[in-house]
């Protein structure tokens, strides 16, 4: 049965309970969750079983990093980078790298513009594909988090083949990329595909079909189509309220204007609908890796040569580089004061909006059972949230 | 975009327009007319989407410089709305009932700059630095590493090395010279 819909409330107009009447109990869910990745805690107010009240704490994993990055050189912010958003590094380093070399007035070889495109998708293809272990396991459904763990792993030995990390990469720098792809990379990425392509047609015949989670993610923190410009939401959590929004389509980045694809749009944003629209786009992630194999250039430079890191200084300005992530517009805001630090590194990622304002309003009137399930539903990871 | 640099100008005197991209510009208004500017345009010109906001420490003017940035799905242009706010006491207009993310940039801004936006939901509680006691982190004058050393204890028997001169010493030595 579907849950009667929410409708936005301005925040000022939040009611908060008397705690003191004796009819509600205060109860923390988080920091640890397996369901997203980092920590982060949500402060429930419940009456019976059913959540009236939510506030979204973060700061367990805050290390500075727009603060560290001011005082230390820009190549040396590349290891930092990659760690505000440990499941998708490869959007930092795009993003970081995109910028600087925006100011810098660098332009990229060819073959970089593809191994970058790679690189993004088969980050997106391996991040989803943990996201639905987070998924089903909130509802029950342990196997299939085992089974799309396991497929993510055989994306990220692609990574190691190709980056020598798995985890972090490291891979997109400044100028380019770090290294060519070795002998035989592209056979085995495309036997890797057709391994995960069957695995998600096992999933959504297990997952997508199976009565319990139906009943329990139909309906469940839907966000009606009018919210997506009123609290910024972007990406998956949009285009499945029919928002038809991809950066990789409408601001045409690296090599995506000559891929063939179109982004995927819904007509339900909840947590059902979310579920359905990323399976779709991991389908899609392995289309376009598909395409990019075919596509790449198989000679050229995929580095441009820089200026000694150690006295790279770039012009004054400011710009600011979006990509589209997983979860939405990913984003570096660099300001440069014309030395060899960046005067400011700003990182805008889709959880700040989707995990506070956007869960502290739809989390209200959820049964707690149903409360994990939800906000793994909306694709959070805290680390981008504190920088 | 050269007609939204006149509308702007010639409506709230916005000045330095700069095309950063062919989908990206930025402008500087006065911060008393900010939550008006940004108003106008959501609601005339079509920049319906707050990507983000944040602050610039602009410690040698003695100015806070603050950074909303917009798009317009429509066009796929996006726009910086520069503001500059004194350091000594910075007071600002809150946008939270423009946009529902809002609130949440501006407790960021709160706490790591001390920059206030009275009347924001939750503005003076603690966002990220629970138990913080310092003064506000992102200031320029706050200078992290000394902070550190005199917070913490070194550890006996562990050996830190410089990352600037470790790269130039050990990684990088040719190009050192």
């Amino acid at each position: 049965m579907r849950r009667e819909k929410q409708h936005a409330v301005p925040p000022a107009e939040r009611a908060t309970p008397d705690l003191d009447s004796g009819k509600y109990l205060v109860m923390w869910q988080g920091p640890q969750h397996p369901g997203i990745t980092g920590n982060m805690s949500l402060r429930l107010v419940a009456e019976g079983d059913t959540v009236v009240d939510c506030e979204t704490h973060v700061g367990y994993l805050h290390r500075g990093f727009e603060k560290l990055m001011e005082r230390r050189l820009y190549m040396q912010n590349f290891p930092l980078v990659c760690r505000i958003a440990v499941p998708e590094p490869d959007f930092n380093e795009y993003c970081y790298a995109a910028a600087l070399e925006e100011l810098a007035g660098v332009v990229i070889p060819e073959k970089a513009v593809w191994l970058r495109t790679l690189s993004l998708e088969m980050i997106r293809l391996a991040s989803f594909l943990m996201w639905i272990g987070g998924q089903a396991g909130a509802f029950g459904h342990g196997t299939i988090a085992q089974w799309s763990v396991t497929m993510r792993d055989y994306v990220l030995d692609l990574f190691e083949e190709l980056t020598g990390g798995r985890i972090y990469h490291m891979y997109i720098i400044p100028g380019g990329v770090r290294g060519d792809v070795p002998a035989g990379f592209w056979k085995r990425v495309l036997a890797t595909m057709d391994v995960v392509e069957k695995n998600l047609d096992d999933i959504e015949l297990v997952m997508f079909h199976n009565a319990v989670f139906k009943a329990r993610a139909e309906g469940l923190g839907y966000i009606p189509r009018d919210w997506v410009d009123q609290y910024g939401i972007t990406g998956p959590n949009a285009r499945a309220a029919g928002a038809g929004r991809d950066l990789r389509k409408d601001s045409g980045y690296l090599a995506y204007p000559r891929l063939s694809f179109e982004p995927l749009v819904g007509t339900e944003s909840d947590a059902y609908g979310r579920a359905r629209l990323r399976l779709g786009e991991m389908y899609q992630a392995i289309d376009l890796i598909r395409q990019i194999v075919d596509r790449t250039p198989a000679n050229g430079p995929f580095r441009e040569k820089l200026p000694n890191p150690l006295h790279w200084k770039i012009p004054a300005g400011e710009t600011y580089v979006a990509a589209e992530c997983t979860r939405g517009e990913y984003g570096f805001y660099v300001v440069s004061d014309g030395s060899d630090k960046p005067r400011r590194v700003a990182v805008r990622g889709p959880s700040y909006t989707h995990a506070v304002s956007v869960m502290e309003r739809l989390v209200r009137g959820v049964n707690i059972a149903d409360v994990a399930g939800l906000m793994v539903s909306l694709h959070t990871y805290p680390p981008e949230i504190e920088r | 975009m050269n007609e939204l640099a006149t509308r702007l100008a010639g409506r709230y005197g916005a000045r330095d327009w700069h095309d950063q991209r062919k989908d990206l510009a930025a402008a500087t208004v006065d911060v008393a007319r900010i939550r008006d500017v940004m108003a106008w345009l959501r609601d005339e010109e079509g920049y319906r989407h707050l990507s983000f906001m944040t602050a610039i420490d602009n410690i040698e003017r003695g100015v806070f410089t603050l950074a909303y940035a917009l798009r317009n799905h429509g066009t796929g242009h996006g726009l910086i709305i520069h503001a500059d706010v004194g350091r000594d006491d910075p007071k600002v207009d809150s946008i939270h009932l423009l946009w529902g993310q809002a609130w949440t940039y501006q407790r960021e801004m709160k706490e790591w700059y001390g920059i206030d936006f009275p009347g924001s939901p939750r503005v003076d509680e603690e966002f990220v630095l629970e138990g913080w006691e310092g003064p506000p982190m992102m200031r320029r004058d706050f200078d992290s590493l000394a902070y550190s050393d005199a917070t913490y204890a070194e550890r006996p028997g562990r050996v830190t090395h410089d990352p600037a001169a470790h790269m130039r010493d050990r990684l990088f030595p040719e190009a050192a010279r």
